[in-house]
C-alpha cells in the first residue's frame, strides 16, 4: 500500500493516472447534482432554453418560492421530517434495547430470539401477504403508524449493534450487577452512553431509510404524501398543474416542470447531504464489523 | 452473593424467569412484534394455494376455495411471464458482473493511490449517490439520460437510452446501478485488502514485482475468499430485482424490458385484485432465491473456495 517508498518512475506515472481516474470519477458524481442545484436557482423561462449548465445562468429563487406557496409542498416537507425524526428515534431505542438483550449470552431465551431474527433476514412473507396484512388484516393504510411500526428494527442493525456491545468490556456490566443494578438500569447507564458510535451508524441508517422511503406511501399511505412521493407524482405527471384562472405573467406561470422538480429534488437531497459525511468514519466501521460477523 | 452474567447452561424455572425480569420485558415486545409483521405475512403463503379476491380475503381460510397449483400455471403461462422472467435474470445477471467488477476496480485504485487526502476526498464523494434515494436518482437519470439530455449532448449523437425498448434498458438501469452504489460497495473490498499483511508487498517488490504483478499475485488472492461470499449472496437474490427502482426508472416505452418478478407480483397482485395469483409469484421467486442460494454454496463448496453457510 502507501507504505512502499523509492518507487521507479513507471510507478510514480502511474500514481497521477490514477489521480486523473479519480478526478474523472468525482466529476462523473458530482456533475448531475451541480447541474439540478443549478437549475433549481435558475430562472425558469432560461431554463427552458438549454438544461445543460451548472452555474446559474439567471439566478432566481422563483422555483423554490413556488413549490412552498402555490405547490403546496409544505405539508410534504413536515410529513418527511416528523417520519424521519420519529422513526429514527423509536427505532434506534428499540434497536439498541433488543441488541442488549440479544448480547447477554446469559438470558434464557437469546439463541431462540436470536434465530427468530435471523431467520427473518432469508425468508420473508413477500410483497402481498404483508400489503394485506396492513391494509385488510390490521386497517394502517393512510395512518401515520405504517410509517413507523411495520419497519421498526430491521435485523442487520442489530446484529451489527449487537456485536458491537459484545465488544464492550464485560467487567463493567458485573460490577453494576454487584451494585444491585437490574438489568433495564444497566442498559440505560452503561450500555447505551458506551454504545455512541454504533447509535450513531444505525440512527444514520434509519434516518436515511425514512427519509429517502417512498414504497410505503406507495401502497400503504398516499394521502400522508412525502417529498419522495410528491417528486414521483410530478415526475409521472412530467406536468404540473397550473391554476387556470390566474392571470398571465404571474409567478405561477413562469415556473416549467422541469424547474419545480429540480427544486423539490434539491429539497429532498439537501438533508442527507449534510448528514452523511460527518458520520463517515462510523458508518465504514459499522459497515465491516456487520460483514464480518454472522 | 454474585450473581454471573457469564454462566451458560441454565435449566428453565420460574425462577430465573423473575430474576430475568427485565430481559423479558426489553424483548418479548419486539418479538410479538416480529411475529405479526414477519411471521404472519408467511404464513399468508398459503394464500398462493387458494382463489383469494378482495371478497374472499374476509372468508376464513377453511371456506377459501382451494386452488392447488392454479395459481402457479396461471401465473407460469401468463402473457408477461417469459419476458418478464428473462428480464430478471438478464437484468441481475448483468448487474452483479457490472457491480462487482467496477467495485473491485475503484477498491484496488483507492488502495493503491498514494495522495492521501485526494484519497479521502474521493471515498467521500463516492458515497453521496448511496444515500440518495431512488426518486432522487431516477429524477435526475431522466433528466439526463432523456432523448437530448445531457449525455446525448456531450456526446453529441442521439443515444436513445430510456426510449429504446431493448434489452438496452437493463445496461442502463446497471450502469445507473454501479454509478449509485460503486463507492459503497468498495468499502468491504477496501478493509479486506487493509488487512494483507504489507510484508507480503515488500517481499514481492525485493523480488523485483511491479505493482500490476503484486495487485495481481497478492491483492486480488487475497480478496477472494470475500468476493466469494458477495457473490454467492448475490446469486441467492439474483430473483431479488426491486421494484422500486424498475418502476421509478421505466416509463412506457421501455416497460416491457422493465419488467420484473416483483413488480409482476404486484401488478396482478394488487393491481388486478388477485392475491393469490400475486402471492404464488412472491413465493416463487423466494423459493428458487434459496435454491439458488444453497446450489451457489454448493458450488463454491466444490470449488475449494469459501463457503458461507
Amino acid at each position: 500500500m502507501n507504505t512502499i517508498k523509492n518507487s521507479g518512475k513507471g510507478e510514480k506515472a502511474f500514481d497521477y493516472v490514477l489521480a486523473v481516474i479519480f478526478v474523472f470519477i468525482i466529476a462523473m458524481t458530482v456533475y448531475p447534482f451541480l447541474n439540478v442545484l443549478a437549475i433549481s436557482l435558475n430562472d425558469p423561462m432560461d431554463t427552458m432554453r438549454n438544461v445543460n449548465f451548472i452555474i446559474p445562468r439567471v439566478f432566481s429563487v422563483s422555483n423554490y418560492i413556488y413549490v412552498f406557496t402555490e405547490n403546496s409542498l409544505g405539508g410534504p416537507f413536515v410529513m418527511s421530517i416528523v417520519r424521519t425524526l420519529v422513526g429514527t428515534a423509536v427505532g434506534v431505542i428499540c434497536t439498541a434495547m433488543l441488541s442488549y438483550v440479544l448480547s447477554r449470552k446469559d438470558f434464557y431465551f437469546n439463541k431462540l430470539f436470536t434465530m427468530l431474527f435471523i431467520i427473518t433476514m432469508y425468508v420473508s412473507g413477500g410483497m402481498i401477504p404483508e400489503y394485506l396484512l396492513l391494509t385488510r388484516t390490521l386497517h394502517m393504510s393512510n395512518n401515520f403508524l405504517v410509517y413507523i411500526v411495520p419497519g421498526l428494527i430491521w435485523v442487520y442493525n442489530v446484529i451489527l449493534m449487537r456485536s458491537f456491545i459484545e465488544g464492550l468490556p464485560m467487567a463493567l456490566q458485573e460490577a453494576a450487577k454487584i451494585d444491585g443494578a437490574n438489568d433495564f438500569l444497566i442498559w440505560a447507564k452503561i450500555i447505551l452512553p458506551l454504545c455512541a458510535p454504533s447509535l450513531a451508524t444505525v440512527a444514520l441508517f434509519v434516518a436515511v431509510g425514512q427519509w429517502n422511503s417512498f414504497m410505503d406511501t406507495y401502497l400503504y399511505a398516499r394521502e400522508l404524501p412525502t417529498l419522495q412521493y410528491v417528486l414521483y407524482e410530478i415526475m409521472e405527471k412530467a406536468t404540473i398543474k397550473i391554476d387556470p384562472h390566474a392571470p398571465a405573467g404571474t409567478l405561477q406561470n413562469a415556473v416549467s416542470p422541469m424547474s419545480v422538480r429540480m427544486a423539490i429534488t434539491v429539497i429532498a437531497t439537501v438533508p442527507i447531504l449534510v448528514v452523511y459525511p460527518f458520520l463517515q468514519k462510523y458508518f465504514v466501521g459499522g459497515m465491516t464489523v456487520g460483514a464480518v460477523k454472522d | 452473593m454474585k450473581e454471573k452474567i457469564r454462566s451458560k447452561k441454565q435449566k428453565f424455572s420460574a425462577k430465573l424467569m423473575w430474576k430475568q425480569r427485565y430481559l423479558l420485558l426489553m424483548s418479548v415486545p419486539f418479538v410479538i412484534w416480529l411475529i405479526i409483521f414477519k411471521y404472519i405475512p408467511l404464513w399468508g403463503w398459503t394464500m398462493a394455494f387458494q382463489d383469494v379476491t378482495p371478497k374472499s380475503f374476509a372468508q376464513p381460510i377453511w371456506e377459501r376455495e382451494f386452488a392447488g397449483f392454479g395459481n402457479f400455471t396461471k401465473a407460469f403461462t401468463d402473457r408477461l411471464f417469459a419476458q418478464t422472467m428473462i428480464n430478471t435474470i438478464g437484468t441481475s445477471i448483468l448487474g452483479i458482473l457490472l457491480g462487482t467488477v467496477f467495485a473491485i476496480l475503484f477498491a484496488l485504485m483507492m488502495n493503491e493511490i498514494r495522495f492521501n487526502r485526494f484519497k479521502k476526498v474521493t471515498q467521500t464523494v463516492s458515497y453521496l449517490p448511496h444515500f440518495v434515494s431512488w426518486v432522487i436518482i431516477a429524477s435526475i437519470a431522466k433528466m439526463l439520460l432523456n432523448d437530448g439530455g445531457a449525455v446525448d449532448t456531450f456526446l453529441g449523437t442521439q443515444l436513445h437510452l430510456m426510449s429504446t425498448n431493448s434489452p438496452l434498458f437493463w445496461v442502463v438501469v446497471c450502469f445507473i446501478n454501479v454509478w449509485k452504489e460503486m463507492g459503497w460497495d468498495a468499502i468491504i473490498y477496501l478493509s479486506a485488502m487493509a488487512g494483507i499483511d504489507q510484508g507480503l508487498y515488500e517481499a514481492a517488490k525485493v523480488d523485483g514485482a511491479n505493482r500490476f504483478k503484486r495487485i495481481w499475485h497478492i491483492t486480488l488472492p487475497s480478496i477472494k475468499p470475500t468476493v466469494t461470499v458477495l457473490l454467492i449472496m448475490s446469486i441467492g437474490s439474483a430473483l431479488n430485482v426491486g421494484m422500486e427502482r424498475q418502476m421509478l426508472l421505466s416509463n412506457g416505452i421501455v416497460q416491457d424490458h422493465a419488467m420484473v418478478l416483483s413488480w409482476f407480483a404486484y401488478i396482478r397482485g394488487i393491481g388486478n385484485n388477485n392475491y393469490g395469483l400475486g402471492t404464488a409469484i412472491g413465493v416463487f421467486q423466494s423459493i428458487v432465491s434459496i435454491a439458488l442460494l444453497l446450489i451457489a454454496n454448493k458450488i463454491a463448496g466444490m470449488l475449494g473456495e469459501s463457503k458461507l453457510v
